[in-house]
Order: C-alpha cells, then structure tokens, then sequence
C-alpha cells in the first residue's frame, strides 16, 4: 500500500467514527438535558400519567432514559464491531 | 507472617459478632465467606505481581465482560445501592433524577474515550495526555487531578462505610474502619490489579443477584406490573401520588443543568474507571466492556427504583423499622436493608448487610489502587526521576503509596466521624469533571492544545471546583455555619468545567507556538488503530 491510500482509509475511519460517536452523544444528551429541563421549568409535564395506569410521564421518560441509553451502546458496539472495524484493516 | 494476617483478619469479625443475633452471624459468615475468596486471590496474584503490567492493569488479560462487571464493580457503590434506594424511599421520583445521571456518564464514556484510552495508554490516564504534550507538566497536573478525586471519594466511602457497619454489624465505628482500611491495603499492595479487578468482579455479582432477588421479591406480590407497584406505593407514601413527579430536590434549573453536568462529565473523568479500560487486551474489548458496564449499571439503577417503591409499600407505619417520628429506624440509607429483612426474614438481611460491607471494600480498592498509580507511576518515575527508573522501583513506591493511601483514609475516616461528608463525592466529581475529563477530551479530539494551555487551564479547573464548593451551600453554609453562601449554587459542575474548557482553549491558542501538529496527526492514528 503506498501512503496516500493509507491516509485516504485513515480520514475514511475518523469521519465515520467521529460521526457515529457525536450523533449517539448528542442523542444522549438531548434526551438526558430536555429530561432535566422539563423538571426545572416545567415540571407539571411530568404529573401526567399514562392512559389506565399509574406510570406519570416523569418515571416513564426517566426509565425509557435508562433503557434506550443501554440501547444505544448496543448500536455503536454493533455498528463499530460490522463496520468500523473493517476500516481499519 | 502474611498467613496470619490474613487469618486474623478472617476470624476477627466472627468473635466480635458472636453474641449477636441470627442475621448478624450469617452477615458475618457470608462477609467471611469473602473476605477469605478474595484474600485467596491476593494470595495468588502477589506470587506473580513483579511487573508492572501485572500490578497495574492485570497483565491486560482481563476480557471484555469480565471487565464490563468489574466496572460495574467499581462504579456501584454503597452510595448508589444503599442511598438512591433510600432517595426513592422517601420522595420517590426524585431519586430517579440521581439514578438517571449517574448512568447517563456510561454511553458518553462509551462513545467517546473508552476505546481512545485503551489504544493511547498503558497504565493510568496520564499516559495518554503524555503521548502529545509534555511528560513531566501534564503528569502532574494529571497525579493532582486523580489524587484529589481519589481522596475526597475515598472520604466520603470510609465514613459511610463506618457509620454503616456500626448499624449493620453492631461494630464500633473505629473497628469497621480499620477493618475496609487494612482489608483494602491488603488487596491492593499485594495484590495489584488483578486482585482488586476480582475483589470488583466477585462484589458486582453479588450486589447484582441480591439487587434482583429483592426486586423480583417486591414485584412479585404485584404480579410484576410497575403500574400497580407505583399505584400502592402512592397509597402507602404520606405525600401521596406527589412522589410519582418531580418534588423538591430539584427547584431551579441552573442547579439541576449543574449537577448533571458533573455527573456526566465526572464520571468520564474519574481515575479508578478510566483505568479499568487498560486491563483488557485491545480497544475492541475495551469498547465491549463499556457496553456490558452500561447494561450491569442500567439494569441495577432499576433495580434500585423498584427496591425504593418496594420500602415504601412494606416499611411505612411498621414499627420494626420505623421509629415514632416516622423516620427509618439506623438512617435513610437503610431503606434497602430493611426491606431485606421484611421480604427475606434473618438470612437475607444478613447476606444484604454483607453484600452492602463487600461493596464498600471494593470500591475504597479501587480507589486506592488510582490513587497509588497516580504517585508510584505519575509523580516517583515521570516528574521526579524524568522517567529514568527501574520496574521494580516503580511498583515498590506504587505499594508504598497504596499502604499510605490507605493509612490516610483510615485517619481522615476517624476525622470526619459524624460529619456530613455528602459534599465530598459531590466535589469529587466535580474535580473530575473540571480537570480530568477536559484535558483528556481535549488531547485526544482539539488539534491546537498545548502543554501549557492543558497545565494552567487544568488547574485553573481543578481550583474552580475547590474553591466553588468551599464558599458554597455545603460547606460555607452547612459545614461552617455562616449564613449565606458566597458562590449559590450547590453543585458547582456546570461552572467549574466551563471555566476550564475556556481557561484551556484560551492558553493554548495564545501559546500556539508550542503547537504541536505531526504529534496530534500520529496521535489520532494511534488513536484508531493502536499502536501497530
């Protein structure tokens, strides 16, 4: 392989890398930062509850948290292991 | 020598806790039990502990799902089991708040550091800001950054635990303390790594299956709907459907943005975790580890949530375990321990006490082992000897450091007896999120760092926090008894760790002549690819 290709393959892995790992991020951070500000400013949002249920949308959105950012890390294990792991051979 | 120290420690907790009753005995057997698996390990681990690559980061053979438990070992603390528990028991959804941020570190860690670190560094985090900026600067500022998160962490953990075991065992506080103390400085200086990654391993399955065992046993009378479980715990609870919605921890949102802040960022930050990523053999184990981390850590903050709407079904108005005033009988933190008790009867409230002893000693090891690292490598070999010294001086003044780490903590651990030390992981992760999280980040992703942009900026950082929780709410206020807080707000996260990004950006764009572009070229590639 002569340098250039090398470096081509390198910028390749950097760019998708550095995209899936800043939009899971920036996923995370959205739900987490809009779950905080709705306490703050805006907590009656959270006394709702769930039609025939007890669940409020406080304790929903607080477990979907939990479980979708276990979710995501699945996602980037997954799209790292079938995919940016190729890039790098 | 060594064989009667560990069977001494051994017996010692039996014949103290011999006159009390059942639950106490089987505490005692289990913790035993335990203590006597993991002082095996030690055993075994110090007859092959002579390098370093065994003493700090277990010989890198640990895989990723092991490492995965032994984070999650790490991270679950006493704290989180026994307070977040005790957080929902008393205002319900707020205690979810903690839970959530708290996790939320994980996938960023995940997504943006775990595997940079494992192919960037060797043994601490400082190795991987020394690949671009200057070996003796940024190792010193990094040993400060771990040294004082370790420290204030490991406070808050010894008076926890010895108030803790006080109720739990019946042991006087000064007993449980040298008990963690001497148990911890074992594991570590003999040890190394590899036993305290076991001491992690064996404590996160027990936490995880008493955790569950309690849950499933709560849920189970509830046909395992969280509906009906909320439903009657907001019957029970005195405030009523009011614990199902945000209440009072959280008032006003700069400090709610704040504290989340710190929690997140801290968390990336903190040197006992970020050095578990360098025990496992390449980036691809170390990426496998965050994820099976999360996953251990996710599903035991719902483990949590349950075991505190379970407390208030079955503990509210029974004077077992509550006291006149309404209050849990020992402390709020028995909330989960209690409920052991009145779930599982003797035995299981003694093999929860010894689960809650467990995590404290392994957590404090971890702590420790940082902590060491940060002098033995950091400060004795790169700042003082310029990086000229041999491996076996190296790992001697790492044990060293750890058997005076550990001496520290059981000092100060007497010190602060009875006080209110909650403040301290508050400024722990503060530190971490102000120093160590900014100048790892920054090496690894900004190209115009320099050394000393990272130096001042860093410590500009780590002073902020200091100094932003001293003159605030927690220690001004509560601690000093003066009537208002000079800086508002409790949790200083938000502001610390901008000042710290701005102090670093700023120093180094004015210092570009030191920047260094080919370094941070070759880094990104070692960054992806490792170093082959």
């Amino acid at each position: 392989m002569n340098k250039n290709s090398n470096d081509y393959n390198l910028e390749k892995l950097t760019f998708y890398s550095n995209l899936i790992s800043y939009s899971l991020c920036f996923i995370v951070l959205i739900l987490y930062f809009s779950f905080i500000l709705i306490i703050g400013f805006k907590p009656e949002i959270f006394h709702k509850t769930l039609p025939n249920s007890s669940i409020t949308y406080g304790i929903f959105s607080g477990l979907f948290i939990i479980i979708i950012s276990v979710f995501l890390t699945f996602i980037y294990v997954l799209l790292s292991n079938l995919f940016l792991d190729k890039l790098k051979k | 020598m060594k064989l009667y120290l560990f069977l001494t420690l051994l017996i010692f907790p039996f014949s103290v806790m011999a006159s009390e009753s059942s639950s106490k005995n089987f505490a005692a057997l289990v913790f035993g039990i335990f203590v006597f698996i993991t002082l095996l390990i030690t055993y075994f681990a110090s007859k092959k502990n002579f390098n370093k690559s065994n003493y700090y980061a277990a010989g890198g053979k640990i895989s990723g799902f092991q490492n995965g438990l032994a984070i999650a070992g790490d991270y679950m603390s006493a704290a989180s089991f026994l307070g977040i528990s005790g957080l929902v028991f008393f205002s319900g959804f707020d205690g979810l708040i903690y839970s959530i941020g708290f996790l939320v570190g994980w996938p960023i860690i995940l997504f943006l550091i775990a595997e940079k670190l494992k192919n960037l560094g060797k043994y601490t985090f400082a190795d991987v800001t020394s690949t671009r900026l200057k070996q003796s600067k940024i190792r010193i500022l990094s040993a400060s950054g771990t040294l004082v998160t370790v420290i204030f962490y490991l406070i808050a953990q010894m008076v926890g635990a010895g108030s803790l075991i006080q109720i739990l065992f019946g042991l006087p506080y000064y007993y449980a303390i040298w008990i963690v103390g001497l148990l911890m400085i074992i594991y570590v200086s003999f040890g190394g790594m590899i036993a305290t990654t076991w001491v992690q391993i064996i404590k996160a399955i027990l936490l995880i299956l008493g955790a569950t065992a309690l849950a499933v046993m709560v849920l189970n009378d509830y046909s395992f709907s969280i509906g009906k479980l909320l439903e009657e715990a907001s019957n029970v609870h005195p405030e009523k459907k009011s614990i199902l919605y945000p209440g009072q921890l959280i008032t006003d949102p700069i400090s709610a943005i704040s504290l989340g802040v710190a929690l997140i960022f801290g968390t990336a930050g903190l040197p006992h975790i970020l050095m578990r990523f360098f025990t496992v053999p390449d980036a691809k184990s170390s990426r496998i580890s965050a994820f099976y981390a999360t996953t251990f850590i996710g599903y035991f903050y719902i483990l949590t949530f349950v075991i505190g709407f379970g407390a208030i079904i079955f503990l509210t108005d029974n004077n077992s375990y509550m006291d006149t005033n309404n209050n849990l009988i020992g402390s709020n933190n028995m909330a989960a321990i209690h409920l052991s008790h009145a779930l599982g009867g003797d035995i299981f409230l003694g093999f929860i006490s010894a689960v809650a002893f467990a995590t404290i000693l392994a957590v404090v090891s971890g702590l420790t082992l940082a902590g060491a690292s940060a002098i033995g490598r950091d400060l004795y070999v790169f700042v003082i000897k310029k990086g000229k010294s041999d491996e076996k001086k190296e790992i001697l003044v790492s044990k060293i450091s750890s058997v005076f780490l550990g001496i520290i903590a059981i000092i100060l651990g007497i010190i602060f007896e009875g006080q209110n030390v909650a403040f301290m992981v508050g400024l722990a992760f503060a530190v971490a999120a102000s120093t160590n999280f900014p100048i790892l980040f920054l090496t690894i992703s900004w190209k115009n760092l320099t050394t000393n942009g990272a130096m001042y900026g860093g410590f500009i950082g780590l002073f902020s926090a200091l100094i932003f929780v001293f003159l605030g709410p927690m220690v001004w206020v509560e601690t000093l008894g003066f009537e208002d807080a000079i800086f508002p707000f409790k949790y200083p996260g938000l502001f610390s760790m901008s000042i710290s990004f701005f102090s670093i950006i700023t120093i180094s764009l004015i210092d570009k002549k030191n920047k260094d572009e080919k370094k941070f070229k070759e880094l990104t590639k070692k960054s992806y690819l490792g170093s082959k």
